[in-house]
């Protein structure tokens, strides 16, 4: 297939500023993999909403934040997102972006059982970004995060979801897949690959 | 959620908060606009009205709806002794320290919503055995949500999935159970609990500040503001407090960066406790 040159791959597009990524049940040790493996060159802001113990406050930033690479921060309300940090929902809370580039937390009911709702995140993310964001989906054991996925997507935004033949538990990775009509559907490592050979503006 | 949030947008939002302020006097213009928009879906989704210029035709012309829309638009999703770790504190060390200061204690529950953290605070100060000796005031913007909080009614699932689980983290040698009574898929709380506090109706945003107090509590409410307005309702809370005075927001809201942020003393940085230092 040819390339249009009016749409160059993700990895030469210099359009992204910002990537979110949501995962559930088995996404753990996935993440931990992408953040300890993620070149510190790669700045772009990631927005990550990972289902989470409610009652647990604490713990979750440093356990992510043992191999990682990168700064994780459990944004407070209204905190500006920066270039280069991780930025991770908090427990009981749904973390939404705004207009601004300003987090915003919210204690709404559940969506979709969740409080963090992955759909939310990446809703409110992508309607912040528009086509200048990367969705990723990892496992997880819901759709929590599917409509958000198909959300950005139509927005124009770059789409991957996790192999579900990799996935420990595919039925979050299925459900986007269904949704959203990924551009991508990777491993963990193609995904780490794609992010570390992104070109940056 | 659903896919009727992309057809929602700003201007429409804007017109909708026009009505409201000109026709009943309440100001929306500066919540916080992602949850704002979620929240004006949710009506739309609930009274199947398609759209936003129909949400606006019928605020407009029923005033009862409005009432109904006002109950939907806030949010009140709550927990008793949510976030255990900060009742703990109080019970350990803020309240034995304020209480060793004064002989009474006036506290505000502001944004108290079903009543949840109104409940929560009066089991504290009944077990601490301080309940005459304190005043309490409870406000909502919602005159609906307030009754509800008089009445002590908790749907049984929330009480057990939920306020049991954090009481018991709260305090494990005891039980929330002690503290109602299962009826018909419903926990009932004791009343007398709230029987001398004193439940009204305030607009953080419009209304004026009417007394001092010693300690208030205003969790989760702010978030649904915008910065502007957390700025404005942090000077009211200021305003609102004696010197030496205490405000506790929640664990993931903060102040740092308003106005009166440097007229208040950083008590507890993780439960969100400050005290006002000057006027």
């Amino acid at each position: 297939m040819l390339k249009s040159l009016n749409s160059p791959s993700v990895e030469e597009n210099t359009k992204y500023k910002a990537i979110v990524i949501g995962g559930s049940a088995g996404s753990f040790q996935v993440m931990v993999k992408i953040l300890s493996e993620i070149s510190n060159t790669m700045d772009l802001p990631i927005i990550l909403c990972l289902h989470r113990l409610k009652h647990i406050r604490n713990g979750f930033v440093e356990a992510l934040q043992i191999k990682s690479r990168k700064k994780i921060i459990e944004p407070e309300d209204k905190e500006s997102l920066k270039k280069g940090n991780v930025y991770l929902a908090p427990s009981n809370y749904h973390l939404s972006l705004e207009l601004g580039n300003k987090f915003a937390l919210s204690t709404e009911d559940m969506v979709n059982n969740s409080r963090p709702s992955i759909d939310l995140t990446i809703q409110s993310s992508s309607y912040v970004f528009k086509d200048k964001i990367i969705g990723i989906m990892l496992s997880g054991a819901n759709k929590d995060g599917a409509l958000g996925m198909s959300i950005l997507k139509k927005r124009g935004g770059f789409c991957i979801v996790q192999d579900p033949l990799e996935s420990t538990i595919n039925t979050m990775p299925n459900a986007a897949i269904e949704q959203a009509n990924p551009d991508r559907i990777l491993n963990t490592d193609g995904i780490i690959k794609l992010l570390n050979s992104l070109k940056l503006s | 959620m659903s896919q009727l949030i992309e057809d929602i947008e700003i201007i429409d939002l804007r017109n909708l908060i026009h009505v409201i302020q000109s026709q009943y006097n309440y100001d929306f213009s500066n919540y916080a606009i992602s949850s704002f928009k979620r929240r004006v879906i949710r009506v739309i989704e609930i009274y199947k009205l398609g759209s936003v210029k129909r949400l606006i035709e019928r605020v407009q012309s029923e005033p009862k709806f409005f009432k109904d829309f006002l109950s939907e638009i806030t949010v009140n999703v709550t927990e008793m002794f949510r976030d255990p770790t900060l009742w703990r504190e109080l019970r350990d060390k803020l309240l034995p320290e304020i209480y060793s200061k004064l002989k009474e204690v006036k506290i505000w529950h502001a944004g108290c919503s079903s009543g949840e953290e109104v409940f929560s605070m009066a089991i504290l100060l009944k077990e601490l055995g301080l309940t005459k000796r304190t005043h309490i005031v409870a406000t909502d913007i919602d005159h609906n949500i307030i009754s509800k909080a008089k009445e002590g009614k908790i749907s049984l699932k929330n009480m057990l999935d939920i306020n049991d689980k954090n009481y018991t983290r709260f305090m494990p040698s005891n039980s929330l159970s002690n503290y109602y009574k299962v009826d018909n898929n419903y926990a009932f709380l004791d009343k007398t609990l709230v029987e001398n506090t004193v439940f009204k109706e305030h607009d953080l945003v419009k209304s004026e500040v009417f007394t001092k107090f010693d300690l208030i509590l205003c969790r989760n409410v702010m978030i649904y503001f915008s910065q502007s307005l957390q700025n404005d309702v942090l000077n009211k809370f200021h305003q609102s407090l004696f010197i030496g005075g205490h405000l506790i927001v929640g664990s993931k809201e903060s102040i740092s960066w308003c106005d009166a942020n440097v007229k208040f003393g950083i008590v507890n940085s993780e439960e969100k406790i400050y005290r006002k230092i000057k006027d």
